[in-house]
């Protein structure tokens, strides 16, 4: 018995230049607002994107960038719909507000069904929300997507770094491309997290402030692209992706 | 048409089991289709004979039903699924995504939505068979 869909994936993203896993080895680092801005900024900047919450358990990109009564259009495949300049993808589609209770085999199971109907078409970057941690989504990824390169996202704590430094060997002990780390929430001028980043001799992108205001521009796309949060995700990762 | 999708893998993969295997044309494929996921047969079928190339030229497609069997994790029950249970909007969801399941559907002895999928999840393809 062979699963077949496994075969289609690459197919699938075969038109897709770039795909940014945007990581991390444990969750309240910032990941989803920093995929998020990240997917939006690049769309400012006039390329095709792609983005796809893969954290199916816990999924809350729909809600940062305000999405809502949208699906899919079925066409020997799913065509995510476009809102906000980028092709959507989410399990919320099919879950709605209801909790998707999965463990770890159904997560992975899910994840190779999306990727295998998914029709994304031409783009030039696919980012994509992961689940927080080492878990199915990101050997999955790393297992089936070829392009796959990983964003890592800590914070200023010793707590946050420490499952940083794990998912940064490991990427580096498989050989799959790191972009780099950034430093999110900063709120000193401490530079611990920069020479650690750097002793893993990982590219260290930048840091991005604390920003109170940010949970006033939730929901509202529009204003989440103003903020000084989404300027400062620009300016430390967007305008630095050179392939 | 998700169907579309589903057979596209199954000719693709046929297709690179044939090259491995340096088979000059395939005779068989054989498919299981797990009652989870719904699949129109009618639909599966006609997209598996318009997206066949030259090496199925001659290909018998089979293809089997096999219904659902869930386990619950919890109290260890049984059970055969089955989507008139379902409105058409919760079906669908499962349609595309079998593992929404856990999302609309509980354990009926005990109420839990922690439970396995001990058979026909979606589609497999079992077998092929080809000339060298």
């Amino acid at each position: 018995m062979t699963d077949p869909r496994t075969s289609i994936i690459n197919k699938r993203l075969t038109d897709v230049s770039h795909v940014i896993a945007v990581s991390s080895g444990k969750g309240g680092v910032g990941k989803s607002l920093v995929a998020s801005t990240l997917a939006l900024a690049l769309a400012k900047k006039g390329f095709k994107v792609g983005f796809f919450d893969l954290d199916f358990t816990s999924p809350s990109t729909h809600i940062i960038l305000g999405i809502q009564s949208v699906q899919p259009k079925e066409e020997k495949g799913l065509i995510p719909p476009k809102v906000h300049g980028l092709r959507y993808m989410s399990i919320i589609y099919y879950s709605g507000e209801h909790a998707a209770p999965l463990r770890g085999a159904d997560v992975s199971n899910a994840l190779i069904e999306l990727l295998s109907v998914t029709k994304w078409g031409k783009l030039d970057f696919l980012v994509i929300d992961m689940p927080p941690g080492i878990g199915d989504a990101t050997l999955d990824l790393i297992r089936f997507v070829k392009q796959i390169k990983f964003l890592i996202v800590t914070t200023p704590s010793q707590l946050a770094f420490e499952t940083v430094r794990k998912l940064v060997n490991l990427l580096e002990e498989l050989e799959i491309p790191i972009i780099g780390v950034v430093e999110n929430m900063k709120i000193d001028e401490s530079k611990t997290i920069q020479q650690q980043v750097q002793r893993l001799n990982a590219p260290f992108l930048g840091e991005i402030p604390f920003d109170a205001k940010i949970e006033e521009a939730i929901g509202k796309a529009d204003r989440l692209s103003a903020t000084l949060f989404t300027k400062k995700v620009k300016a430390v990762i967007a305008d630095k992706l050179e392939f | 048409m998700h169907e579309w999708a589903l057979a596209e893998a199954v000719i693709t993969t046929a297709s690179q089991i044939a090259e491995k295997e340096e088979l000059r044309e395939i005779t068989e494929v054989k498919v299981k289709v797990g009652e989870l996921q719904q699949i129109e047969l009618d639909i599966f079928e006609f997209a598996l004979s318009q997206l066949k190339t030259a090496i199925f030229k001659n290909a018998q497609f089979k293809i089997e039903s096999e219904k659902a069997e869930l386990k619950c994790r919890v109290c260890s029950n049984q059970w055969i699924f089955s989507k008139e249970k379902f409105d058409e909007n919760t079906a669908e969801a499962i349609h595309f995504v079998p593992e929404i399941a856990h999302t609309y559907m509980k354990c009926p002895k005990c109420g839990s939505p922690d439970f396995e999928i001990l058979r026909g999840r979606g589609v497999w393809l079992e077998s092929i068979k080809g000339a060298k």
